[in-house]
């Protein structure tokens, strides 16, 4: 996208009849850390790359937990990110002290779009640069929503947003099909699958990436460090030991041999075929 | 000092009701909840109007029952009325059950109470939702509490201790209207404003039916009542 006299102000349209103020948002969200989530018939669960500034600071926080059944993961700015985690709170509180009952995550969904499209239409204002994943629990089951800087919002069986997320959905899309009838497991592993396809040969620890669950009886919760290090170990998802260089013939090797070798029952392709 | 109790415009202020509704009572049965409340709007002690329906379907799943004030049971119904449409209006596959109307009330109703100015009413909610069934009541005060069978005014001094005894979890329509009439034929009996015609409202996973209005039989052919001076000394 290069500089053009229509880009200046978020209430300028451009000939072609595009806001690209809205389009560079949505930008800053690609140029985000990766995160990625997924649903089945009874959980769904989100997962992201953790980036420091350097070895000395600690991790950007990008999950947040909204309520007991709905949780968000962001890419993008995470100051932006934080507020909107914040009105999220604030909504379902509201809701549950005057309804006693969780607000369906739908609604939220939509209120989140709405107040993101205000931005989109006030010269004073700018979009949020801020993609949020939200995955959340209500009667009709879980859910897994997009929300994107413009105020559009989509819902998903899975979706990886952030730098390096089209591995991740290239991921996504050769096994979604598999999720419904998934069980929690499988899906977090997925999840750290995919996860591990954004990393492109870094190696996957649980310093790199959180995960976090909500489901049928399972209220949205962080996986601890120590967790998700035992799943990554269970999983065999790590990759190779050594500097990332050898690419991926020696990756795909060593992914179908622990495939094998391991519990998985899904796995007939390689995961890093690209 | 003025101000801390009322503030310049306060007009519209229920200190007394005027046009009351007596006892409602509700109970859960083995497919849903049932009500029953009878049809009689009192001016004090006057029996002013007889056709006043004060149980009132909510939405999908939940039925309202009031008694008190009924102008105030009018203004509850408009409330009632625009969070329906407002949750219509999503048009998701989201509704507000029962449970939620209730709470919903409470806050509304204690609102209003600590403002000094009551909606002057006791409201009893019950419906069913996804096979779950809920009964529950909130008062003028914004006192809320669910259980399996509640009642208003007069009904929980006459009726409530009849379905202490008999009201069991797995009773069938027909008991349970059977129950329902006679706790009400006991209302009928001993409360001054109760009149003897009634509506008995059923609320099941299918919907919701409100009954024609009709009448108790009423037995008055009690020895006691023939002759009832006759054992009589002096004016008593």
């Amino acid at each position: 996208m290069f500089r053009n006299q229509y880009d200046t102000d978020v209430t300028t349209w451009s000939p072609q009849g595009r806001l690209f103020q809205v389009e560079y948002a949505m930008e800053a969200v690609k140029q985000g850390s990766a995160a990625i989530g997924l649903r089945s018939n009874t959980h769904a669960v989100l997962a992201c790359v953790n980036k420091a500034n350097s070895e000395l600071s600690s991790h950007q926080r990008k999950i947040f937990k909204v309520d007991d059944h709905i949780g968000v993961a962001i890419a993008g700015l995470t100051a932006d990110g934080r507020v909107l985690s914040r009105y999220m709170r604030s909504e379902c509180i509201n809701y549950g002290y005057t309804y006693e009952s969780p607000l369906p995550v739908g609604r939220l969904v939509v209120q989140l779009a709405d107040k993101a499209q205000v931005c989109t239409q006030r010269s004073w204002k700018r979009p949020y640069g801020v993609g949020l994943l939200v995955a959340g629990l209500d009667e009709s089951g879980p859910h897994l929503y997009y929300n994107c800087p413009s105020g559009n919002y989509f819902e998903y069986q899975a979706f990886a947003i952030g730098s390096r997320s089209q591995a991740a959905k290239t991921y996504l899309e050769r096994k979604f099909e598999n999720f419904p009838g998934s069980s929690r497991d499988e899906l977090i592993k997925d999840a750290l699958f995919a996860i591990r396809e954004t990393l492109q040969g870094e190696k996957l620890t649980s310093t790199v990436c959180t995960v976090a669950v909500v489901g049928v009886g399972e209220a949205f919760n962080i996986l601890d460090q120590e967790t998700v290090q035992a799943l990554i170990n269970d999983f065999e998802i790590s990759g190779e030991e050594g500097p990332a260089t050898t690419g991926a013939a020696e990756e795909a090797a060593a992914a179908a041999a622990a495939d094998q070798g391991g519990a998985a029952a899904e796995e007939e392709a390689a995961p890093m075929d690209i | 000092m003025d101000t801390l109790l009322s503030s310049e415009g306060d007009s519209q202020r229920t200190q007394y009701p005027y046009v009351t509704g007596t006892s409602v009572i509700g109970f859960k049965y083995k497919d849903g909840i049932l009500m029953a409340a009878d049809m009689g709007g009192s001016y004090g002690s006057t029996i002013r109007y007889k056709s006043v329906e004060r149980l009132k379907q909510v939405g999908k799943h939940s039925l309202i029952g009031a008694s008190g004030e009924i102008s105030d049971f009018q203004e509850i119904l408009k409330y009632l009325d625009e969070l329906i449409l407002h949750d219509n209006m999503w048009d998701d596959g989201n509704s507000l059950g029962p449970k939620e109307v209730h709470n919903y009330l409470t806050r509304v109703m204690y609102n209003r109470r600590n403002k000094f100015d009551p909606l002057w009413n006791s409201l009893i909610i019950g419906g069913v939702k996804n096979g779950h069934k809920y009964l529950g009541s909130v008062g003028m005060i914004g006192v809320h509490f669910e259980d399996d069978h509640v009642a208003t005014g007069f009904g929980n001094h006459l009726a409530r201790p009849i379905l202490r005894e008999e009201w069991r979890a797995d009773l069938t329509f027909e008991e349970g209207v059977k129950l329902l009439e006679k706790c009400m034929r006991n209302l009928l009996y001993r409360d001054r404003s109760a009149v003897n015609k009634l509506q008995i409202a059923k609320i099941t996973e299918e919907g919701l039916t409100v009954s024609q209005p009709y009448s108790l039989k009423t037995f008055w052919n009690f020895a006691a009542f023939e002759n009832p001076t006759v054992g009589a000394t002096g004016s008593w």
